[in-house]
């Protein structure tokens, strides 16, 4: 008993409020959206795969983590002229597996959140290109130069999204 | 007892625990499988249906959703910005003001010129039965937002059905060509840029003449294709539009080449700057309706001036040769409306009372139609064919046949 309490206490589950779990996902999509019109290296940032990582490493919950990459994804594709799913596949994947992470290790401090969503980026982006020539038949090529720069952009870019994100948690 | 009992319950809970988590996992990876099946088998769907796959509903909720936030920031700022601009911020607009009046004084000389120039090249067109794609119609649009990600490469802008934009419809800015319309919304059109890898556009070099076709690359550049390898291409040249893709108009410019290497396939590998700044993209015109017409607003009274009369004219005075009795003067000054020359044809039509039909053949320059005298064909004098013959009132239309002087 003691030991399964003192287990209970090491994972900490976090909430958030309705506003927050429909707000902060449709506020990365917009932003997403938005941004590059002005400033056009913000199409290498994804808000949105940030957003699903913060909820799935917050909630611990892999059904959750997982939809909530799924129904993030299927709207981030349909912004693009792309069949609906490639993104929703990858960020299905990612939140399945950042919830699974977080249910293991600690990711609250800056250090491993770098990390965690430098390895969970280009995880997204090999899962991407893949589903999108194999069964889509695009013409993508994975640029190692390209995915690593990006990949430390995001993840710097995280660090900074979640600290923010952070005050919305409720215990 | 008591000992052991708690010790039971333990091991019950460790194995109660146990049994959760073991079906918690495998309850998520089925839910995992299940969501992943799922989009895998949408996709297909809307792979092999190209009408979106029965996800235009999704598509049309999700821009009604995103968009209307990024027009409300874009218009606001435009309307701050004109505030700023038009009212508060007028430093140097006197200065400015008056180098725009230098430049228009330029420029309406350099018109004068062209003017001149483009009648000329209209006059060998309509001689060739040239027929021109002309832009009859834009609509001006504003770009309000990307689709966010670097794997598609297209643009949403304010306008759509409602402003009778469709699919397929050329997008321009002044620079050159951006892109084409690929969905429309009621308010909102989605605009596939050229250097999408899904895109395309035929292209030809300026100076060689070279067809092509203008494609996007993955790493976001572009590059025209299809250019066997033993053609000679230059860095540099300018791309234009060929028409052949039946989108863009010919002769819009698309770019520059930026560079030239040996390709697979025989083929050279151009890489190409293009001449719109695709990615600070504001404002762009959509082209909603080309028509194919022969070239018009040149003089049909006139179409028998060459570049040398028109260089002749432009000369200091040079003294007219004095036309013959037989008319040759024709070739001194063909068309021009000298005294000498309309005199002795004008005469001639006169007095001879000529038909309809020969008025007509006299104001198209043709030399004696088959109409005009049908039974016997007699020899015409060159002055006959002066358009001097035309009447005063007599206007040409379309064909160049006067109006006035049409066979009852």
């Amino acid at each position: 008993m003691t030991i399964t309490q003192a287990k209970q206490e090491r994972i900490e589950v976090y909430r958030f409020s309705p506003a927050v779990t429909i707000g902060v996902p449709f506020l990365a999509l917009v932003m997403q959206a938005f941004i590059p019109v002005k400033l056009h290296f913000f199409n290498n940032f994804d808000l949105p795969l940030l957003v699903t990582i913060f909820f799935a490493v917050a909630r611990r919950s892999q059904v959750s983590g997982c939809l909530t990459g799924a129904i993030i994804g299927i709207f981030q594709d349909a912004l693009t002229h792309q069949p609906l799913g490639v993104y929703g596949i990858s960020k299905s994947v990612i939140g399945y597996a950042a919830s699974s992470l977080g249910a293991k290790i600690d990711v609250e401090n800056p250090g491993s959140r770098l990390l965690m969503t430098f390895g969970f980026f280009l995880i997204h982006e090999a899962i991407y290109i893949l589903v999108a020539r194999g069964l889509v038949g695009m013409n993508l090529t994975w640029l190692w130069g390209r995915e690593i720069r990006d990949a430390f952009a995001n993840a710097v870019l995280a660090v900074v999204v979640f600290a923010v994100l952070d005050k919305f948690k409720q215990q | 007892m008591l000992v052991l009992l708690g010790t039971d319950d333990w091991i019950l809970g460790t194995v109660l625990e146990n049994v959760i988590s073991r079906f918690r996992n495998t309850f998520n990876l089925i839910v995992l499988a299940a969501v992943l099946v799922g989009q895998v088998l949408g996709l297909a769907v809307q792979v092999k249906r190209p009408d979106d796959g029965g996800t235009r509903l999704i598509r049309v909720w999700t821009i009604a959703i995103i968009t209307p936030f990024s027009r409300g920031i874009i218009h606001t700022e435009d309307w701050v910005s004109e505030k700023w601009h038009s009212y508060i911020w007028l430093r140097d607009v006197r200065k400015e003001n008056e180098e725009l009046q230098d430049q228009i004084v330029q420029m309406k000389m350099e018109q004068v010129r062209l003017i001149e120039d483009a009648n000329q090249a209209r006059r060998l067109q309509l001689l060739l039965g040239f027929k021109e794609q002309y832009i009859s119609q834009t609509v001006p649009a504003q770009v309000i937002s990307t689709t966010g990600s670097e794997f598609s490469r297209a643009i949403y802008i304010d306008k759509g059905t409602n402003d009778g934009i469709k699919p397929d419809m050329p997008v321009v800015a002044p620079e050159g060509i951006v892109g084409k319309v690929l969905r429309t919304f009621s308010t909102t059109s989605l605009v596939l840029l050229i250097n999408d890898p899904t895109s395309g556009a035929g292209v030809i070099l300026e100076k060689s003449r070279l067809q092509g076709i203008l494609k996007g690359a993955p790493n976001g550049s572009t590059v025209m294709q299809n250019v066997m390898s033993d053609e000679k291409v230059s860095p540099g040249e300018r791309i234009l539009t060929s028409g052949g893709d039946r989108i863009f108009p010919k002769g819009l410019p698309v770019g520059t080449v930026a560079s030239v290497s040996p390709g697979a396939d025989l083929f050279l590998n151009i890489r190409v700057r293009p001449a719109a700044t695709l990615n600070t993209l504001e404002e762009v015109l959509v082209i909603t309706k080309i028509e194919d017409r022969s070239p018009e607003g040149v003089d049909q009274s006139e179409p028998s001036r060459r570049a040398i009369d028109i260089l002749a004219q432009r000369l200091p005075t040079v003294a007219p040769p004095v036309p013959t009795e037989t008319g040759t003067g024709t070739e001194a000054a063909p068309g021009k409306p000298a005294p000498e020359l309309t005199k002795a044809p004008g005469t001639t039509a006169s007095t001879a009372k000529p038909k309809a039909t020969e008025v007509a053949g006299g104001a198209t320059t043709k030399p004696a139609t088959p109409t005009a005298a049908p039974d016997k064909p007699k020899p015409v004098k060159q002055a006959e064919v002066v358009p001097a013959t035309k009447p005063a009132n007599a206007t040409p239309n379309a064909t160049g046949t006067p109006k006035d002087a049409q066979p009852q």
